[in-house]
Formats: structure tokens, sequence, C-alpha cells
């Protein structure tokens, strides 16, 4: 293909991947380095489809299809694991906006005996 | 890239090759995909907090793929090749909302579960004390 093409390209996805990286290395919860990551998996996907479609071989085809398959398994364990830290009845993390420190503070003292009473969020 | 006869199909001009155009456009969709990428890169660096960060970060997920898979078809033209990419779409539009719909409710009983520490149950919006995910406005 058209050399410029490639270069303009490259240097398009090459800075969305740098930004995505720097939203990983700064995000302030677990969860918003799991979107910058999911983001980065894409970006990644997309500049394999593009790297098949310049030089015009199909060999990346079937790491595209693993790839959107198991994409989605990174982010679903970690919000998981998020979601486990932010229950209440197992204490909560704290991140501090000034220092970015994590503190998990851990029984309630307000917290009644009766566990089962806490309001069910959905 | 060069213009075979035996291969073109009917055209009124024969300088026009239907080749040529269908690599330009797979060019120009490839293209998009990437301004999208970069454009939701930007929005992941910039936006408040994690919902509209999810918001930006969907973009390439879903229409930036389906963008350069459309571009690759016009690109390869191979029936093998088209039906993988159909596959690929098919995969990542279901798994999408998967991982999408759990990092929000985390996020979602993260905020339920710092609000019944204060005052009791309030709605996710409204939060007296202070944003819990404003240590990133600016």
């Amino acid at each position: 293909m058209n050399p410029l093409f490639v270069a303009v390209v490259t240097a398009v996805l090459g800075t969305a991947a740098v930004l995505a990286t720097i939203r990983i290395v700064r995000g302030p919860s677990v969860l918003d380095r799991a979107v910058g990551a999911d983001v980065l998996v894409s970006i990644l996907v997309i500049s394999l489809g593009v790297e098949a479609a310049v030089n015009r071989h199909s060999t990346t085809l079937p790491i595209l299809v693993s790839l959107s398959l198991v994409g989605f398994v990174g982010s679903v364990a970690v919000a998981r694991f998020a979601a486990r830290d932010a229950d209440p009845r197992a204490g909560t993390t704290r991140v501090d906006p000034q220092t970015g420190l994590v503190t998990v503070d851990r029984g309630d003292p307000s917290g009644s005996g009766g566990d089962d009473a806490s309001p069910q969020v959905p | 890239m060069t213009p075979t006869t035996s291969t073109t199909l009917a055209s009124a001009t024969p300088s026009i090759s239907w080749i040529g155009v269908a690599d330009a456009l797979g060019g120009v969709f490839l293209l998009l995909a990437a301004a999208l990428c970069l454009t939701s890169a930007v929005g992941l660096l910039r936006l408040p907090d994690l919902y509209s960060r999810m918001h930006a970060a969907s973009k390439p997920q879903a229409l930036g793929m389906l963008v350069m898979l459309v571009g690759l078809g016009l690109t390869m033209r191979q029936e093998l090749d088209v039906g993988m990419m159909a596959l690929i779409a098919v995969f990542q539009l279901l798994t999408i909302p998967v991982s999408a719909h759990l990092l929000a409710r985390a996020k979602y009983r993260e905020v339920i579960g710092a609000q019944e520490q204060g005052t009791g149950w309030q709605a996710p919006g409204a939060t007296a004390t202070g944003t819990p995910d404003g240590e990133d406005r600016r």
C-alpha cells in the first residue's frame, strides 16, 4: 500500500496505544486500569488487522478470533476482585485523593450485627 | 493494485478498476478505525470518572472493530477471510457487553458500599460529601 498511509496509521495507532498505557499507569482505581487494558487490547486487534490489510496476508486472522473470544476475561476477573473488595461486610478499599494511597478499612463501627438487614444492591 | 482486465467487473470506463476502488475504500475504512482508536484513547485520558471512561472505551471495541473488519474485507476480498471476519465481529459483539456490565456493576457496588458507611442509602448521583471518584477531576 501507500507508504504515507502506513506511516499515518502507524502514528495514529501508536499514539492511541501510548495514551491508553498512560491511563493504565495513572488510573486511580483498578477498574480504570481494566478499562485501559480493554482499550489497549482493542487497539492491538485493530493494528493487527491493519497489518494484515497492508501486507495482504490472512495469517493473523485466527489471532484476532481468539483475542475477540478471550479478551474480556481479564477485565471480568478484575471486576470480580474489585466487587469483593468493595463489599461492606468484608471491608472497603479507599483511595486517598491527594496521595493516591489505598487503605483498606475493615469492620464497620456503625454497622449493626444483623448483616442481613443491609440493603441489597443489584 | 495494477488493473487487470480479466478480473475487472463490468464498468463503463475501463480506466477505473474496481479493485483499486475497493483498495482505496478499504484504506479509508482502516484510517477511520485508527482515528476512532485515537479519539477513544484521548477520551480515556481526559474524561473524569469511570462511567464516562467506559463510554469512551466502547468506541474502538465495537465500532472501530467493525469498521476495521469492513476495511480488511474490502482489501482482502476472499470468501474464507470474510467468513472469519464475520466470526470475529460476532464474538466481539457478544463479549464486549459482559466485561462492560461487570465493570459498571463493580463500580456501582463500590459507590453504594461507600455510601452505606455514611448516611445510609442514597442514589448514586446524589453524593453529599463529594464524588467518590472525584480525585481526578480537573
